[in-house]
């Protein structure tokens, strides 16, 4: 019996929640017999090769990469889940939607205290995706199956949620798992 | 500092001796007397009634009519809710836009007008209305629009325009309003004739806990759409400790499409007073406030003069009717374009001088209320059933209505009907009955009771109208064939949007979710899942808010989700590829092109 595919990105995160993923220490172990990992930073496959069962996806929608990314994960996984907060609502990238898009370039290629950029150019090189207007929650972009919080969801969760999924079992986690005050 | 500037500042706060719970009164002064309250006015004012400048700024900031910055000299306030755009306030404020050469939200560089939008003023039985400084103009049309312009271009104010008087007291010297009362069927009981002084007589005849006892037997409830029982909360008041007690009249009425207080405050207003001092007499208050919102300024003069009339005839000041020790008097204090100010709680916030937010419960006002005294507040309807009651008798008034709301109703019909104008019904009438009434047969749906109130299909035109079906303050708003009632909810929501203190996360952060959640949905981009959403965000702001304004908020959604299901569901179509159909990538990066100078590589779709 082949197992399980499962994949996983970084998209506007700070890999916080791909090391948490790590954190499982030597259930990764265990984790290796029930799945095989596919497109992943873990694996550094860089594009899908089979169709996946589970997508976990770190981190909001920044830029046209990211978007590009999303979609592609919703194309290939049958179960899409946000993982941490970024994911889930944007979190701390997001803080910049209140800035306007026009100040946030100024003060990263022009203005900043320590730019050093005397042609004074916003760089235009087609290697760099270009920014959203604002960050974006992954549910905003497409339709995500579950919402993972935490920042990041610690080791447990998400060990506790993929055996659950992977044994077609309801989850059951205690409080301590995901209070967060 | 300017000196002229804190003479000015200084005597006005005299005025008020210098008490920061007079702060509304202090401001709304100042901004009269200087266009604007300024950073500088604020300091001077601060100084002068000893606060903190920033507790200043919080109420200027908090109030639509208030402003730090200097607004034209004649600000024109265009109502913009939904009955008023139904009758063409677009199209009054595109003319208005053109002759002044500035859009809503500007003023004119030579500093004569600033035009701005204000939500339900009171007038939805003649739109639609503006707020021209503190006069009212109905039924205007793009002609009458390009006359008033013309006028203040002219002349600096409307005067020339001899716009003819409204009926009854609209014509009084003192109001010399354009207003219509459009009372189009009288009860026996708040416009029938009454005797200033009757309620009274009898009242004092009994002891203060007798009265009480007697608004208990009436089974009164609050007319201002809550229904809590009047007796009861008269009881809890008197029974509170404290050396003081206050009686509060709430006349915000600010829930869109009511005006049956207006038409109250300008033909029946003796009723009213006359009931707050009963309510003073039975609760053991000596001191009545009579909350007045900003819109109906025009009023004030009036209101005032009849206060003084009642002074004189004895029947208000001290040993009123010659009763020894029964001292009672009653202020109105002036609000300045809030909403929220029609939550009871909000209203003693800003009676106190202070942002119009709501306070917790408990304490409830009736055990720490206006400055932390026992306080009674109820509507101005509440008020003129309680003189009414004691006129002609628990019983008489027990009769009328239905088993759980006795009594008549004052109604608000407003829209797409013959006759809009104010109703004085009883309790239990059906949805059916008032619509024949007011010549709104063919209505395709009814707001029942205000923005947060439900938006009632056909089917259910049999129900009654009382607290225990369709419960309303006196608002109904008819909508006819053709009406758009995806547009209604979006427009309420665009008014809680704007009116939530900020105070509480569900309200402030949810409402707003809510409306974009709604918008896709009218633009043909909402997924089934978005109604299942809807409903659970809905639910949620429902029960996690602080205050009555989030706890019913998500009514316009919430109701039209149910009762009209079928609209939401020809507009929303599944997602086949689980892609959402709301975000556009073009649209995404659309700046981030024009900023770098490069267009996507990617694909646009």
């Amino acid at each position: 019996m082949t197992k399980p595919k499962v994949a996983t990105t970084s998209l506007a995160g700070c890999f916080g929640c791909h090391m948490s993923i790590l954190d499982i220490d030597d259930r990764i172990l265990k984790l290796v017999e029930l799945i095989d990992f596919n497109k992943s930073p873990v694996t550094d496959i860089k594009k899908f090769s089979e169709r996946c069962l589970v997508g976990l996806v770190e981190g909001g929608c920044c830029n046209e990469e990211n978007v590009h990314v999303l979609q592609d994960f919703r194309k290939n996984c049958d179960v899409l889940i946000s993982v941490g907060d970024c994911a889930i609502m944007g979190g701390i990238p997001a803080m910049r939607n209140g800035i306007s898009l026009k100040e946030c370039f100024q003060e990263a290629y022009q203005d900043g205290v320590t730019v050093y950029n005397p042609s004074g150019k916003i760089p235009s090189d087609k290697e760099l995706p270009l920014l959203l207007d604002k960050v974006y929650p992954c549910s905003a972009i497409v339709k995500m199956d579950y919402h993972m919080p935490g920042c990041p969801p610690s080791a447990d969760t998400i060990w506790e949620t993929l055996v659950a999924l992977l044994t077609n079992k309801p989850l059951d986690l205690p409080y301590e798992l995901i209070k967060y005050d | 500092m300017n000196e002229n500037l804190e003479a000015v500042i200084r005597e006005i706060c005299q005025k008020y001796a210098n008490d920061s719970a007079r702060m509304m009164d202090i401001v709304r002064d100042v901004q009269a007397s200087m266009g604007g309250v300024s950073k500088v006015a604020m300091k001077a004012i601060a100084a002068a009634v000893g606060v903190a400048q920033v507790e200043v700024e919080s109420v200027v900031s908090f109030y639509a009519h208030l402003s730090s910055e200097s607004k034209g000299k004649v600000v024109i306030r265009l109502c913009n809710d939904f009955i008023d755009r139904m009758f063409g306030a677009n199209r009054v404020a595109e003319t208005f836009e053109k002759e002044f050469g500035i859009k809503f939200g500007e003023t004119t560089d030579d500093g004569l007008v600033s035009l701005e939008y204000t939500p339900c003023i009171g007038m939805c039985d003649q739109p639609p209305a503006a707020l021209i400084n503190d006069r009212i103009v109905t039924w205007l049309s793009t002609d009458m629009a390009s006359r008033i312009a013309k006028a203040i271009k002219e002349e600096g104010n409307i005067d020339k325009l001899n716009l003819p008087n409204g009926d009854g007291n609209n014509s009084h010297p003192l109001v010399n309003s354009m207003v219509h009362n459009n009372l189009r069927e009288k009860g026996d009981m708040i416009f029938a004739n009454f005797v200033p002084g009757a309620a009274l007589k009898n009242a004092i005849a009994e002891t203060p806990v007798e009265c009480i006892k007697n608004v208990k037997a009436s089974r009164l409830r609050g007319r201002g759409g809550a229904g809590f029982p009047t007796g009861m909360k008269w009881e809890f008041t008197r029974g509170a400790d404290g050396d003081e007690k206050y009686v509060l009249c709430n006349a915000d009425e600010g829930e869109p499409g009511t005006f049956k207080d207006r038409v109250i405050l300008t033909e029946a207003p003796e009723l009213m007073f006359e009931g707050m001092t009963v309510a003073g007499y039975a609760i053991g208050a000596q001191s009545g406030v009579v909350y007045l919102r900003g819109e109906y300024q025009y009023l004030t003069d009036f209101l005032n003069d009849v206060l003084q009339k009642r002074r004189d005839a004895g029947l208000l000041g001290k040993n009123i009717l010659g009763k020894e020790g029964f001292n009672f008097d009653i202020r109105i204090q002036m609000g300045a374009g809030a909403y929220i100010c029609g939550e009871e709680t909000a209203l003693i916030s800003s009676c106190e001088g202070l942002r119009g937010d709501p306070k917790n419960r408990p304490p409830f006002p009736a055990q720490k209320g206006y400055l932390g005294k026992p306080t009674s507040v109820n509507n101005v309807e509440t008020f003129c059933a309680v003189a009414k009651i004691m006129e002609k008798g628990a019983p008489w008034f027990a009769q009328k209505g239905s088993t759980g709301s006795a009594g008549l109703k004052l109604f608000s019909v407003s829209g797409d009907c013959k006759k809009p104008g104010v109703y004085e019904l009883p309790f239990g009438t059906t949805v059916k009955e008032l619509l024949q009434k007011v010549g709104a047969e063919d209505a395709i749906a009814v707001q029942v009771g205000g923005a947060c109130g439900i938006t009632v299909a056909p089917n259910d035109f049999d129900k009654e109208i009382c607290y225990d079906h369709l419960a309303t303050g006196g608002s109904v708003m008819v909508f006819g064939p053709g009406r758009d009632l995806l547009e209604l909810a979006h427009s309420f929501m665009e008014f809680f949007e704007e009116e939530s203190c900020g105070y509480c996360t569900p309200c402030r952060v949810g409402n707003t979710l809510l409306k974009r959640r709604l918008e896709y949905i009218i633009e043909g981009k909402g997924t089934p899942e978005d109604l299942i959403y809807m409903e659970t965000l809905g639910n949620t702001i429902k029960h996690t808010s602080r205050c009555g304004l989030g706890q019913t908020s998500a009514n316009p959604v919430l109701t039209t989700l149910q009762n009209f299901r079928s609209l939401y569901e020809s507009k929303v179509k599944p997602s086949v590829d689980g892609l959402q159909p709301s975000f556009s990538l073009d649209k995404a990066v659309g700046l981030s092109e024009e900023i770098v100078g490069r267009k996507s590589i990617h694909h646009h779709d």
